[in-house]
């Protein structure tokens, strides 16, 4: 029948103008309100523990929400180099308090707080809370002592809460051995790089978050051309002693027979060589934790 | 111009919750009513008058044939203004009066003036004998006083054909009197009433013409008067031998053979003439019934009658 | 076609009044006062906070619960009855009936909520013993209440138009609880890759946003809204909840009535 088949037509047509309408207010009104504002709602909640009242025993599934949240605001704020995560704590804490057996929230949640800007929160007594508060939670996860211990070596320089931290995780059933050497080095080598890069390895070993993967293989590349350096500079001094002046390319230290090849970063570039005989590498902006790498 | 004019009507309906197959409920229907006429559409449960209706009335979709109401495409929204429906069963907004109801169906149908409205509502409500409720909701009304109702709503715009279906089920004796008696009113004032029913005594009073439809086929049908003299003084004869029908059959006026048996129609003058020959051939004689002419008899022949179908296939 | 629309709009109002839908405002009317013993035991400055939360997450929760319940039934129940078929019997259109049936129960839940502002702001002046302008942002998220109600009566029918009342029941309330995370949903399809993003964007945007239409915590704080927000939100409303009906009569439209 015509006046049907006119009405059809009507309403398809309709149907895709205002669905397309709807799409793009949708877009403006994302805009107006920005990625954040449904994540600012954690500023008006008191705490946690009223939301999982609320949540009719899905809270472990509001739980996977918040952490969700968590992520997306981090590696956000991440890409934009931001100094400031002022949502972060409030989310993760929610996020805690909805699945206390998050483990993931606390081991890779502690490193988004406690590492300096732009990398993190720089907020590593808020990172150590949270870690505390999950060991609390889940006392036989050895691998939370490590995390704790992690904040406390790396962002708090607290070294005799990090030997207790690596000690009592070595005492949970199960704990790996290495544990207990970690412990013993918190107290004996301070600022030490070989501790420092093996705290990195395991971290990027353990966490996921692709974020702090890069930022635990930025700290390792750091880490060995520090040590690369420290050898270079070296021998530049040794063959000063030899022929009274240091080199002035990588040819003279391999013609004296000092190197047998033009030394690589880790990122294959040569290691650059300045007069007076010190060492840099190529490109600073790719080995940002870099001490003096300028 | 015919009141309604119904071109090839077919439903299927889809049964079957994953793999839908087809039914037939109705299959290829033509049928005409003409203007002024009371039509009564016949059948057992099942046979598909209501499913008729619905298609007529535009609530489900043929598929196949078309119709038309009053000259115009049936689904012409248009045409509606002419049209009362009563659907079977009837049953209202249970919040409303009966005044209300009908204003907002006076509404609805595009009635003027609020003024004429609820002068005309008071009219059919003292029509059909409801003109004494008031307020009363609607969930408080009798089931045969919602009856009634429904048929206030289908008369309240003064429509030119009023389609009901089955408007004296669910009544009392009187009740259906009374319906009754509003039906030849309606017809009396120049309406073309179609509606479907299986009471056939209702129909037989009321009715110009019927049909008869039965497992979805219209089995027959024509002026009541035609199809009552049709039966009137003629007998039924049922006797066994085949054989012997060729050498009686001018005698007959209808005849079905199944098996050895034969199912015989006779002008009652011809009885005797036909019994006399059927003993010369010595065919075994089981019963004699005379018939009683009334339009129960045409309409239990037409529908123990088997379709096409059946017959090919026994 | 307006008399016939109004008619049906009309009397889909008069039979949710006399069914007694609007009785909820005594459940609402019990709870403020239950409460207010509650507030009274609360420090100064959060007794208004409580009183904002409490009033406008129970206008919207009761809302959204009448939409969805007297939604279902809009069309469901005429077919059952066979109201509809006296309906359609007489020069209304399909979509009418549709579009009708919507501003009626749209209505419903405007006179409702209009009653349980004027309870929520007495109770209001009890507490607070005077009216301040932060009190007139209220206003904004009551508004914004309605505008989800608009979208839920909208989807509600569409389900209606074609299911059964426990499925459209179903569906309803999973896309209200699927839409009040609806930006959740967005950051996901962000995150992810392939397939998934795509699937996740399509599914961000066919869910209601209503999420950005509950501004009730940020205006308890006393936060604004700014007027750009307001005037999106409402243009987003109404184009999402004339595609659902629009969807909704399109599905009606050719449909058999049993
Ligand atoms: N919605 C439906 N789905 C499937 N089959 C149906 C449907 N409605 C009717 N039928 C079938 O179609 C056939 C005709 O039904 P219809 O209701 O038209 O009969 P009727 O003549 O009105 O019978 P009654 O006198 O019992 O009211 C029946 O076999 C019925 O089972
Ligand atoms: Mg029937």
């Amino acid at each position: 029948m015509k006046s049907q088949r006119r009405v059809t037509a009507v309403a398809l047509v309709l149907l895709v103008v205002l669905f397309a309408g709807s799409v793009a207010s949708r877009r403006q009104v994302d805009r107006l309100r920005g990625t954040e504002s449904t994540l600012e709602d954690v500023l008006y909640l008191s705490s946690g523990k009223t939301v999982k009242r609320f949540s009719l025993g899905y809270s472990s599934l509001l739980a996977d929400i918040y952490w969700t949240r968590a992520v997306q605001y981090f590696g956000s704020r991440h890409m934009q180099h931001s100094y400031r995560y002022d949502l972060l704590y409030p989310l993760l804490d929610i996020t805690t308090d909805l699945d206390p057996n998050l483990i993931v929230a606390y081991e890779t949640g502690s490193i988004f707080l406690s590492q300096k800007g732009p990398e993190g929160a720089g907020q590593p007594d808020k990172a150590a809370a949270l870690v505390e508060k999950g060991i609390r939670a889940n006392p036989e996860y050895w691998r939370l002592y490590f995390s704790l211990g992690f904040i406390h070596y790396m962002d708090r320089h607290d070294y005799k809460a990090a030997h207790d931290a690596f000690l009592k995780g070595s005492e949970v059933p199960g704990a790996l051995s290495w544990m207990k050497v970690m412990a013993a080095r918190m107290s004996e080598k301070a600022d030490d790089p070989e501790t420092a890069a093996y705290l990195w390895k395991t971290i990027y070993e353990t966490v996921t978050d692709k974020d702090v993967r890069g930022t635990a293989l930025l700290h390792l590349t750091s880490l060995h051309a520090e040590a690369d350096i420290a050898g270079l500079e070296q021998r530049t001094r040794l063959y000063r002693q030899e022929f009274g002046a240091f080199p002035s390319s990588w040819s003279d230290m391999m013609r004296a027979g000092i190197l047998q090849t033009i030394p690589l970063d880790p990122n294959g570039d040569a290691y650059k060589l300045s007069p007076d005989g010190s060492v840099h590498v190529q490109d600073p902006a790719k080995f940002r934790f870099l001490i003096n790498s300028q | 111009m015919h009141a309604i004019e119904i071109q090839g009507l077919s439903k299927d309906y889809r049964v079957g919750f994953w793999k839908k197959k087809l039914q037939p409920a109705l299959k290829s229907l033509d049928l005409t009513v003409a203007s002024g006429e009371a039509f009564g559409f016949l059948g057992p449960n099942g046979a598909g008058k209501t499913t008729t209706l619905k298609l007529l009335m535009g609530i489900i979709f043929p598929s196949s044939g078309t119709a038309s109401i009053l000259g115009q495409h049936y689904l012409d929204p248009a045409i509606k203004k002419k049209i009362g429906f009563l659907p079977e069963q009837p049953y209202f907004y249970d919040y409303l009066s009966a005044p209300e109801l009908l204003g907002y169906y006076a509404q609805l149908s595009g009635m003027p003036a609020q003024e004429r409205r609820s002068q005309r509502i008071h009219a059919v409500l003292e029509r059909v004998g409801l003109g004494d409720t008031g307020n009363k909701q609607l969930r408080k009304f009798s089931k045969g006083m919602l009856q009634r109702v429904g048929i206030a709503q289908a008369i309240i715009h003064d429509p030119e054909v009023v389609v009901l279906d089955e408007p004296m089920s669910g009544r009392d004796p009187l009740g259906r009197h009374e319906v009754r008696e509003l039906m030849q009113s309606l017809k009396d004032e120049g309406k073309t009433i179609f509606f479907s029913t299986h009471i056939l005594s209702d129909a037989e009073a009321l009715c110009d013409r019927v049909g008869v439809i039965h497992k979805g086929e219209l089995r027959g049908g024509g002026v009541v008067n035609d199809l009552r003299s049709n039966v009137a003084g003629k007998s039924e004869v049922i006797f066994e031998g085949a054989h012997g029908v060729a050498k009686v059959a001018d005698l007959l006026s209808e005849s079905h053979v199944t098996g050895g048996t034969v199912r015989a129609i006779v002008r009652s003058s011809d009885l005797d003439l036909l019994l006399e020959k059927l003993r010369q051939q010595r065919v075994r004689l089981i019963a004699v019934t005379p018939l009683q002419g009334t339009l129960e008899d045409y309409f239990l022949s037409k529908t123990s009658e088997k379709t096409e179908s059946e017959a090919v296939h026994p | 076609m307006t008399s016939r629309l109004s008619a049906i709009t009309l009397n889909t109002f008069r039979e949710a009044v006399r069914d007694r839908v609007l009785y909820n405002l005594v459940l609402f009317v019990l709870l403020l006062v239950a409460c207010a013993p509650l507030f009274g035991q609360i420090s100064i400055g959060l007794e208004r906070l409580i009183l904002v939360n409490v009033g406008l997450s129970s206008m919207s929760l009761f809302g959204v619960i009448i939409a969805i319940f007297v939604g279902i039934g809009l069309v469901s129940k005429e077919i059952e009855k066979k109201t509809l078929y006296t309906i359609l019997a007489r020069p209304v259109r399909r979509w009418e009936f549709i579009v009708g049936k919507y501003f009626g129960l749209l209505l419903t839940l405007i006179v409702n909520t209009g009653l349980m502002t004027v309870g929520f702001y007495i109770a209001l002046i009890i507490t607070a013993h005077q009216l301040t302008r932060a009190d007139a942002l209220l206003l904004v998220a009551i508004y914004f209440i309605v505008l989800q109600f608009m979208v839920m009566v909208a989807l509600t029918l569409l389900f209606s138009s074609f299911s059964t009342p426990i499925f459209s029941a179903i569906f309803a309330f999973a896309l209200f609880v699927i839409g009040t995370f609806a930006e959740d949903l967005k950051n996901f399809a962000a995150l992810a890759h392939g397939a998934t993003k795509w699937l996740a964007s399509a599914a961000a945007y066919l869910v209601p946003n209503l999420a950005s239409l509950n501004v009730i915590s940020q205006i308890a704080h006393e936060h604004g809204v700014s007027g750009s927000l307001v005037l999106m939100n409402t243009i987003y409303a109404v184009f999402y909840s004339a595609a659902a009906t629009a969807a909704a009569v399109l599905i009606f439209e050719r449909r058999n009535l049993k």
